[in-house]
């Protein structure tokens, strides 16, 4: 067990990141992710059992698919700070820790990068 | 800590009374995860939209069935806690509401909130369905 205090372990390594700058676009993807998620859910209700046909023509549409696009991008940044505390919380080992923390932030990107595509894809024509 | 700890915890969960000031912190995590997992199927459904009527044919049937019916109202009963919750926890980065009372009862109603709007959300859904 090393004798090293925290402290000496600390010295010479520089600022911890950027916790506040975390804490900050956090709360400000939360915030615009409060009007999206209400119109997100009131269009999803409202296209019940909808078909192709009706979903594309939707999401053609500029306000929807600017909507969708806005509610995408705040929604994985949102999620890929959430679930980057939730590694720092819980995962201590750091090979283990370092794998998942770029696999969240890469599978977020992908993740987010292909709906946005998608949108994008039916909204500019096919 | 770069080595993981093998030391025993003191019993906690089986100890301590539940508190809905608990129970709300980490279900908002739980919550948070979940809709993580959820998305990947909202970004299926758009690159299916975006793939053509067939593609889009295999989502809606497997929404359609039980099993996506019951991940999709999880996933609606998921996000409105995540969402009322949210404002709860951004009140308090305003440095309002953490008397033990005002989050005893924001914590209730955000639980109590996010049923019963996931409930409305549904049936509304059945009644667009069903006209």
């Amino acid at each position: 067990m090393s004798l090293r205090t925290p402290l000496g372990k600390a010295r010479g390594l520089g600022s911890a990141k950027d916790g506040t700058h975390h804490f900050w676009v956090q709360r400000l993807t939360a915030i615009a992710l409060i009007p999206l998620t209400i119109w997100f859910v009131a269009a999803l209700v409202s296209l019940a059992g909808a078909g192709h046909g009706e979903v594309t023509d939707w999401l053609s549409k500029p306000v929807p698919a600017i909507l969708m696009l806005l509610l995408i991008v705040s929604g994985m940044y949102h999620l890929k700070l959430g679930l980057q505390v939730i590694v720092e919380d819980y995962v201590h080992g750091e090979g283990l820790k370092l794998t998942s923390q770029i696999a969240i932030t890469l599978g977020c990107a992908a993740v987010g990068f292909a709906a946005a595509f998608s949108v994008l894809k039916i909204s500019l024509g096919s | 800590m770069a080595q993981t700890n093998s030391r025993p915890l003191s019993p906690h969960l089986q100890v301590y009374r539940w508190t809905v000031t608990m129970a709300s912190s980490i279900l908002h995590r739980a919550t948070g995860a979940a809709l993580g997992a959820g998305t990947l199927l909202l970004a299926w459904w758009l690159l299916a939209a975006a793939s053509g009527p067939d593609a889009f044919e295999v989502v809606q049937d497997f929404m359609a069935g039980i099993i996506g019916r019951l991940i999709l109202f999880g996933f609606t009963w998921a996000l409105m806690f995540h969402l009322l919750n949210g404002i709860r926890h951004l009140a308090w980065d305003a440095g309002k509401g953490f008397e033990l009372k005002t989050a005893t009862t924001t914590g209730w109603l955000a639980v109590i909130g996010s049923v019963v709007l996931t409930l409305i959300a549904w049936w509304l859904g059945y009644q667009v369905m069903g006209g």
